[in-house]
């Protein structure tokens, strides 16, 4: 490939060296993170069934509420998406208009989480309860830490873009933390079927 | 490949972003349907339902995190075609090797 430089096109987040390279290392990144969510999919699906006396996910899981979460967090990662397209078209405003909605989302996204956890704990099955709940709660769990990570994350990325406006590194890491966004929506898409939809077909 | 393919979409409609969003609404409808209204069995649907996963995955890639649109999307989508493959190869392996044996005992 040879060395032409950027079209005035490119986006921001690619016009640098260090842009180009740190998106590619949060791919890589990204990589461990699937391996990682993998161990934790293999433990779960490992102790289905292992509910030790205690209740069974087809007791307590409610379609309703998994629906709630599964569309949150979908919307959530559309609006993310527009927020990047905004951010190409050099429109401060619509990034904080986008972002500030995939926040807000992710936020409901997990008030309708810990509200499910503590309706479960109530039900009286938790962490201890069986070996099927501990797989269930390190997995969904795990996912749940990500999104408070990632809102925590974003929100502080905001303040700087607040302070410098749209520059090759602040783009770079709006552009990051929406890779991070989308692959926390993958994520669920399996926790979704994996457990949600096989616990409730089983 | 450029890294300037995506700005073919500058100042217009986020079409694909749309699409991709209809499409993912579609396929998690469709998991559903599958799941609480159709006559599979028990196997069939588990198989549907993780197929339709797989595809909702590809298109978060694809259409929202533009995998293939820097220079090094060769490199990106080898890292994740990888990933993929260890994650498979981990949740296949471990449930095959600790189910052996599983019907001798007691549960």
């Amino acid at each position: 490939m040879e060395s032409v430089e950027y079209s005035p096109n490119t986006p921001l987040e690619y016009q640098s060296e260090t842009g180009r390279l740190n998106i590619l290392g949060f791919w890589v990144f990204l990589g461990a993170e699937i391996a990682l969510f993998s161990t934790l999919f293999a433990t779960y699906l490992v102790l289905v069934g292992r509910t030790g006396g205690g209740p069974g996910p087809e007791e307590l899981f409610e379609l309703k509420g998994v629906l709630i979460e599964t569309f949150l967090l979908l919307t959530s990662s559309f609006t993310c998406g527009l927020a990047i397209h905004y951010m190409r078209n050099h429109s401060l405003k619509g990034v904080f208009l986008w972002i500030g909605v995939t926040l807000a989302l992710g936020l409901g996204f997990l008030g309708f989480e810990i509200y499910e956890f503590v309706h479960y704990i109530h039900e009286g099955a938790a962490l201890t309860t069986s070996a099927y709940w501990s797989g269930f709660f390190v997995l969904v769990g795990t996912h749940g830490a990500h999104v408070t990570m990632g809102i925590a994350w974003i929100s502080l990325i905001l303040i700087q873009l607040k302070q410098r406006g749209l520059t090759p590194d602040t783009t770079r890491k709006v552009f990051i933390s929406s890779l991070y966004w989308h692959f926390l929506d993958v994520v669920w898409i399996f926790i979704f079927t994996a457990v949600y939809l096989y616990g409730m077909v089983m | 490949m450029s890294n300037n393919e995506q700005t073919n979409s500058h100042s217009h409609f986020p079409w694909s972003h749309l699409i991709g969003f209809g499409l993912s609404i579609v396929l998690t409808l469709l998991a559903l349907w599958v799941g609480f209204a159709s006559d599979f069995s028990f196997r069939t649907i588990m198989i549907i339902v993780v197929i339709l996963a797989l595809i909702q995955a590809a298109i978060q890639l694809l259409m929202f995190m533009h995998i293939t649109e820097s220079d090094s999307s060769r490199i990106q989508v080898g890292t994740i075609l990888y990933a993929v493959f260890i994650a498979a190869a981990i949740v296949a392996g471990t449930i095959w090797v600790m189910s052996f044996g599983m019907h001798n005992m007691n549960m």
